[in-house]
């Protein structure tokens, strides 16, 4: 899981501005729930911006944000309890990772499925190679064949 | 009156363009030579007017020509000459005329430089890109035109985003384009072989040099890309899964899987439809990128254009091309047999392996690309697919790739032995998996990121030190290394490379740090192993902006070791702020320093971030595209020696 969060944390969308997102006002005084804070906010899509987490953006709304989720750990709860309070009222749109939820098990899945179809491809493939007769007719005459062997030996 | 030259030129290379399509395909299927010699020339002529018309457009930038509404909307009078010129195609119109005129130049070498083609071959190639071209040039001119006048001119212009007043962000295009629009000669090339029905290993060697060329430079456009984004967006991200930086992401994985697919059509005369396949797929990919970019159907931040009716009309392209080239594969694959014969372990398998994990890979980023749109389209759910989703989906291909990659490419062709391979590779395995181990345990014991992308690293680069030394064989004698072939050296330099961006990127990931506070003048504060102190703060002006200019420096063990001038500037007639980091270059690690609002009491907010094995991630990637240079450089002299023998039995029957 640690990885990913730092995946999460350090390769969500930035948008360049003058105010920088996180501002030290919003910053809570525990590390350990600040961090939480971070980490949660990574994983949430600023609505008004275009591909970036309400982490890195400086529009108001991702400010708003920003501190709602503040307010929930500060309330107690936990990470997914937070996430749930901002997906319950902003919808799935938020979310960065998509849920597995519905047919996204297809999204999930696609990447697997796919591997273990080209490689049972694959394998047919290079069985069918291995076991095949050395080619018998040529498109080539053999007089070409033995000028081309020569190109390609040069 | 030049603007005017440069739009009759257009409409112009619109019309030799569609002659250049028909003329030669007619000529080439009912054999009449002067027909099929038609191609040539007017390849040629279609290059120079777009060029014609391309430089039009460039000097109405440089003189500020503001009746041009294009100008008007890019540009200023006050803006470096530098952007002057980049701002032709920092915008939708201009990078259209920028895609058509590579378009061009690619159909123009491949006349110029492929006289040792069959006559019918070169015919059909030529024609397929005029194809593509006068599509284009159609879209350009209906949807597109950025050589339409404004009827009352005003006096200054509206400047270019600054964010794009960059120099990396200059030549970033240019590369891209070079990359995605070259994989259009490959294409050519593709559906010419099927409409010969032949393939064979002359035409994987002509189709070859095409690809390293395009995946070179697209290599080399996107780490640009990325470096500017690293360097400019303020917080020092390098990649996001964009759609957009996904649409340039796809085409560099396909490139990746032909050039090696093609090896092996080349050496060995089988994987022919897969790579003719993969010839249609990379470029398709490439019009999928564009129909991205142009359409907005997915929010981008890098997005030009959002209008629809450029969309259907990119979406009518896209479906024509590869739809049409797809059908044809349908009906003609079948009549390419495979030839070569080869045993399970040996390099053909390896590379059907490395060709699976590319491809797969390039489906995962496609799909979490679409996904989106599907769900909205299907289901009505609007949900988002970020980083979190590719960084899990697509890294284990990777990582599976950089397992195989030093153990593929030793193993001999047709019947590989592998314990050979593997006891030969086993001092760089021994080596890499200490360094793994010696990283967790200076970590203590964290995440697993840092030490896999070390173990990959090493593994890669030592992979690829052992693959040449095994080339001289036992004699060690090391100035045969300097008389191996080119190819050889690009492979171990391009591998190595790959090795080392995997490194910089997990070793950046892994192990960041990052602070974020307030801080008063001449109030040291400390991040990591260094010390930090905002000296001053200065309001500077520059040619188009206002700057807030802080002073820092940097000390480590008591000794200064940086003074860097981080800045926030405003662009007021763009209406823009953008953050200027202020970086400190090093070769293990970058200190990245950003300068953020005035607070109050008078103090300011400052973010620190070091950045370690940073500069890895470009290095890799410049790596890399040398190794396809290298690699380039060698095929293109051997080529030219296959054309001289190649003439004289230049009658080969077409089938």
């Amino acid at each position: 899981m640690r990885l990913i969060k730092t995946l999460a944390v350090v390769a969500s969308l930035a948008l360049p501005g003058a105010a920088l997102a996180v501002q030290p006002d919003e910053m809570l005084a525990d590390p350990a729930e600040e961090a939480r804070a971070r980490e949660i906010s990574a994983g949430l899509r600023c609505l008004v911006c275009q591909n970036e987490s309400i982490d890195e953006s400086n529009a108001s709304l991702a400010r708003d944000l920003r501190i709602l989720v503040r307010e929930r750990i500060t309330a107690g709860d936990t990470n997914e309890e937070a996430v749930d309070y901002i997906v319950a009222r902003y919808g799935e749109f938020v979310l960065l990772r998509p849920t597995t939820g519905g047919w996204n098990w297809l999204l999930w899945g696609a990447g697997p499925l796919m591997f273990i179809l080209a490689l049972g491809l694959g394998i047919v493939y290079v069985g069918r190679r291995s076991k095949a007769d050395a080619p018998t007719e040529a498109g080539l005459s053999d007089d070409e064949r033995k000028r081309l062997e020569e190109i390609l030996k040069s | 009156m030049i603007t005017e030259l440069g739009h009759f030129a257009l409409i112009l290379a619109f019309l030799v363009s569609l002659v250049q399509m028909v003329v030669p395909l007619i000529g080439a299927h009912k054999r009449w030579p002067g027909w099929m010699a038609v191609a040539e020339p007017a390849a040629s002529l279609q290059f120079f007017l777009v060029g014609a018309s391309f430089a039009a457009l460039t000097y109405a930038f440089v003189v500020s020509d503001f009746s041009l509404r294009l100008v008007y909307l890019n540009s200023h009078s006050a803006k470096p000459m530098l952007y002057k010129i980049s701002g032709v195609w920092g915008n939708h119109e201009g990078s259209m005329l920028l895609w058509v005129l590579i378009l061009a130049l690619f159909g123009a070498m491949a006349a110029w430089f492929g006289g040792n083609l069959p006559p019918t071959l070169k015919a059909r190639v030529l024609a397929i890109q005029a194809s593509v071209g006068a599509a284009f040039f159609a879209f350009i001119l209906f949807t597109s035109n950025p050589f339409l006048r404004m009827s009352v001119p005003p006096f200054d212009g509206q400047d270019l985003n600054p964010l794009l007043q960059d120099p990396g962000l200059a030549f970033h295009p240019p590369f891209l384009y070079l990359g995605y629009v070259g994989l259009s000669i490959c294409f050519s090339f593709a559906v010419a072989a099927l409409i010969e029905g032949r393939v064979d290993a002359a035409w994987a060697r002509w189709v070859r040099p095409w690809t390293l060329a395009a995946w070179m430079f697209l290599t080399i456009g996107i780490a640009l890309g990325s470096w500017w984004a690293y360097y400019e967006l303020g917080w020092g991200g390098f990649w996001f899964w964009d759609p957009v930086e996904n649409a340039s992401f796809m085409p560099w994985l396909f490139a990746a899987a032909l050039l090696h697919s093609a090896i092996v059509v080349e050496k060995r005369e089988a994987l022919k439809s897969w790579t003719v396949l993969l010839a249609i797929l990379a470029f398709g990919f490439s019009l999928i990128g564009t129909f991205i970019v142009r359409s907005g159907v997915l929010t981008s931040v890098h997005a030009f254009a959002n209008d629809p009716e450029r969309g259907v009309f990119i979406l009518m392209i896209l479906v024509f091309f590869t739809g049409g080239a797809l059908t044809l594969y349908a009906v003609r694959a079948s009549a390419m047999e495979a030839k070569g014969v080869f045993s399970v372990v040996s390099r053909e398998s390896a590379l059907v392996a490395n060709n699976i994990l590319l491809a797969v890979a390039a489906f995962v980023v496609f799909v979490g690309t679409i996904w989106p749109l599907v769900a909205e389209m299907i289901w009505d759910r609007k949900l988002s697919v970020g980083a979190p989703f590719f960084n899990m989906a697509f890294t284990p291909f990777m990582v599976m790739l950089g397992l195989l990659l030093p153990i593929g490419s030793m193993i001999g062709w047709k019947r590989g032995k592998l314990g050979r391979v593997l006891r030969s590779l086993a001092p760089a395995f021994a080596l890499s998996i200490a360094l793994l181990a010696l990283v967790w345990v200076m970590q203590g014991g964290r995440s697993m990121l840092g030490p896999v992308g070390v173990f990959l690293g090493a593994w890669l680069v030592s992979g690829a030190v052992v693959d040449l030394l095994s080339r001289i064989g036992q004699s060690r004698d090391y100035a045969r290394l300097l008389r191996l072939p080119r190819a050889d050296w690009g492979k171990a330099v391009a591998h190595a490379g790959l090795g080392i961006t995997m490194l910089g990127i997990a070793g950046l990931m892994a192990w960041q740090e990052e602070d974020i506070r307030a801080v008063q003048l001449n109030q040291p504060w400390t991040v990591g192993d260094y010390e930090f102190t905002l000296l001053d703060v200065k309001q500077v002006q520059g040619p188009n902006y206002f700057s807030t200019m802080g002073e820092v420096s940097v000390v480590q063990d008591n000794g200064e070791i940086a003074h860097l001038y981080p800045e926030k500037r405003n662009y007021p007639v763009a209406k823009m702020p953008t953050t200027e980091a202020s970086i400190d270059y090093r070769f293990l690690r970058d200190i990245y320093v950003v300068i953020g609002d005035a607070q109050d009491d008078g103090g300011y907010v400052m973010r620190i971030y070091i950045k370690p094995l940073a500069n890895w991630i470009w290095g890799g990637s410049i790596l890399m595209a040398l190794g396809g240079l290298l690699s380039l450089s060698d095929r293109r002299y051997r080529v030219a020696a296959g054309a001289r023998k190649l003439a004289k039995t230049s009658a080969v029957p077409a089938e």
